[in-house]
């Protein structure tokens, strides 16, 4: 996410390092908002008895936001107000405004669950913090994965593609984004066990 | 809502000087007394068109005493451009306020030849949201469409500064003021940004009973016009800096910052020094500490003219001053056009080297005292004023009139509104198409021009050309 400020940023400077400088500081920006609502996930996970809750209220949450941005196709304004070099805090903002993090919650629940075997209460102790590396291994991946993404597109534009590709390539994913949440809520509801 | 990017969309100056040209123009028809509604012209600007200079489509407002002057498209190629968050808006409403009735009318365009009115502001409401009236310039930016406004509240607009606010880009709501801070801005005019820089620029023109009733001579003599020029962090809504150019330079107006956003300069354009009664451009530049400063890096005479031949305002003078209303820079920031209203004028310099333009072309048109007339014959009313620069910078339209009681003050009796179209050519030179006149209705005067897909006081641009 964010790829074309990267673009803009590093033809502004006219310093090609400084197309990865602004794509890190997007990736920067991205794992704390993933983070931000994987953690409290993480520690929630450990109270065992209400896993299932946890999991069934997390699915809905997901569907909620995707169904919510489904009918209010409108952009968060406040991301507008946010100063063009401020990368990285512009990136957590849209990140959170758009429910990146909050995708990857069924899907890291899914995860953990799968992990559980021992009850006791013992194993709580030791439960969170694998659940906490857990957390931190899926927001890695998953900015790794959209960071990889984009800065391939960054770096084809820059140097090959050109500018005009922003308006040949670019689509409006707006629904499909919104039909993945859904999507993903659903699944999870699906596989609860 | 689309799927696509609007195929306006310029990502760069220079794409956007490469993107097909224009085959129409909107130009707004005002009634100077009232007596008529106010109106849009769509004019046909396709050489290949059999109705080649000809209003084929006009929109007429259901209100009298409007006085349109500006306006602006609801999305340019900044907002249409991805991650503003609404890439999938489309280049299709005119906002046109009225400056005199402060009621704002959004046009539906997306069918030029079918161009009807989608919504309407009422004053009331304009006034209720901001405080502010007279609104004026239109630019789309990054919190919505930015309104510059001439008055602040109460009937004479004297209650409280004017400024900018905002609309929202897709429902045409007002949402509010712009400014947080807005240090000693208590004048408004035209404005305009870097929005990779995330600075603006905003200048000065009067107060209402400064202008509305006609210049007050006794204002302008005791220099009480505005002539300053203030910097804002755009994204802050703050004023950081306000630059004087000395209160002899009399109306400080048009803001015209380089397009390519890489280049931190632009131009400003002031009407008349009250000590030589010459007009100026300025060329105002942002330093490596993120300051700004500015100077005067082009002047215009003013030209002696025998007191019989003059107006009632200009006798005593002795001369005509040339009165710089208008400024415009083409989209690769090589040429300044200059209208010289009083002296019937357009003058094109060469701003390469933006702190020493060179001029490179002029057209002589109309005038107080020259009264050129049109290579067609055709006498030409008033002085060439709004100016207008096609994409690819090859056309240069323009219309004749300043504003209604203005016009009236420097050239008194009815003079007929006028458009028309000079070829600029790649290393300079100006010269009229003879072909090009566009005919308007009985009674109405001419003011700013667009043009389809975008033109040279439009777009925004979040990419520099490279």
């Amino acid at each position: 996410m964010g790829w074309p400020l990267a673009v803009s940023a590093a033809l502004m400077d006219r310093k090609y390092g400084n197309l990865y400088k602004a794509l890190l500081a997007l990736a920067f920006g991205h794992l704390l908002a993933m983070l931000a609502i994987l953690l409290p996930f993480s520690v929630m996970i450990t109270l065992l008895e209400w896993q299932r809750e946890i999991q069934i209220g997390a699915a809905l949450l997901v569907i909620g936001l995707g169904v919510y941005l489904l009918i209010n196709r409108r952009h968060p304004r406040f991301l507008s107000r946010v100063p063009p070099t401020r990368l990285a805090l512009w990136s957590f903002l849209a990140a959170m405004a758009h429910g990146a993090g909050l995708m990857l919650v069924p899907i890291y629940l899914g995860i953990c669950g799968l992990s559980v075997k021992d009850t006791s209460h013992a194993a709580a102790t030791s439960l969170m913090s694998e659940n906490t590396a857990t957390a931190l291994m899926v927001a890695l991946a998953h900015t790794l994965a959209m960071t990889a993404a984009g800065g391939l597109l960054a770096v084809g534009v820059y140097h090959w593609l050109g500018l005009r590709f922003l308006s040949k390539g670019w689509f409006n994913l707006n629904v499909v984004w919104a039909l993945s949440l859904i999507l993903v809520g659903v699944i999870s509801l699906l596989t609860l066990h | 809502m689309n799927l696509r990017p609007d195929p306006t969309f310029h990502a760069t100056p220079k794409l956007a000087m490469e993107a097909p040209a224009e085959k129409l123009a909107f130009t707004l028809m005002l009634s100077p007394d009232g007596s008529q509604p106010d109106g849009l012209a769509v004019v046909d600007v396709d050489p290949k068109s059999k109705k080649y200079g000809k209003i084929v489509h006009q929109v007429l407002m259901p209100n009298t005493g409007d006085e349109f002057h500006h306006f602006g498209w609801n999305a340019c190629s900044s907002a249409l451009s991805p991650l503003t968050g609404h890439a999938f808006l489309e280049r299709r409403y005119l906002i046109i306020p009225g400056i005199r009735s402060s009621r704002i009318y959004v046009i539906d365009v997306k069918e030029p030849l079918k161009a009807k009115i989608h919504k309407i502001i009422e004053p009331e409401e304009v006034f209720a949201k901001t405080g502010y009236s007279r609104p004026h310039t239109i630019h789309c930016g990054p919190e919505g469409i930015y309104v510059s406004t001439l008055g602040g509240g109460g009937p004479d607009g004297t209650d409280g500064p004017p400024g900018i606010f905002i609309m929202d880009c897709e429902t045409f709501e007002i949402l509010g003021r712009y400014e947080m801070d807005r240090g000693v801005q208590d004048k408004q005019y035209d404005f305009w940004w870097n929005l990779p820089r995330n600075y603006m620029v905003s200048s000065e023109w009067g107060l209402p009973p400064q202008f509305e009733n006609g210049i007050v001579p006794e204002d302008l003599l005791s220099n009480k016009y505005g002539h300053s020029i203030h910097f804002w962090d755009l994204r802050a809504r703050k004023n950081v800096q306000t630059i004087d150019f000395g209160e002899n330079h009399q109306m400080a107006l048009e803001i015209r910052p380089a397009h390519d956003p890489v280049k931190e300069y632009g131009f400003c354009g002031v009407v008349v020094d009250t000590t030589n009664l010459e007009g100026s451009i300025w060329t105002w530049w942002r330093k490596e500490d993120g300051t700004f400063d500015a100077k005067k890096t082009v002047t215009i005479p003013p030209q002696p003219a025998d007191p019989d031949d003059l107006p009632e305002l200009l006798k005593g003078f002795s001369a005509v001053p040339p009165l710089v209303t208008d400024i415009d820079l083409s989209l690769d920031d090589k040429f300044l056009y200059v209208a010289c209203w009083g002296t019937g004028e357009m003058h094109q310099y060469d701003v390469s080297d933006p702190m020493n333009p060179k001029l490179a072309g002029k057209v002589e048109l109309g005038g107080i005292v020259a009264k050129h007339k049109h290579p067609n014959g055709n006498d030409f009313g008033y002085g060439p004023q709004m100016v207008e620069i096609s994409r690819d910078g090859k056309r240069v339209y323009w219309t004749n009139s300043l504003y209604s009681t203005w016009d009236d003050q420097f050239y008194p009796g009815e003079r007929g509104a006028a458009m028309v179209m000079a070829i600029a050519g790649a290393d300079g030179g100006l010269t009229l198409d003879k072909d090009f006149w566009v005919d308007f209705p009985e009674g109405y005067r001419s003011h700013q021009i667009r043009l389809e897909g975008g033109d040279c006081s439009t777009d925004s641009f979040c990419y520099p050309s490279v």
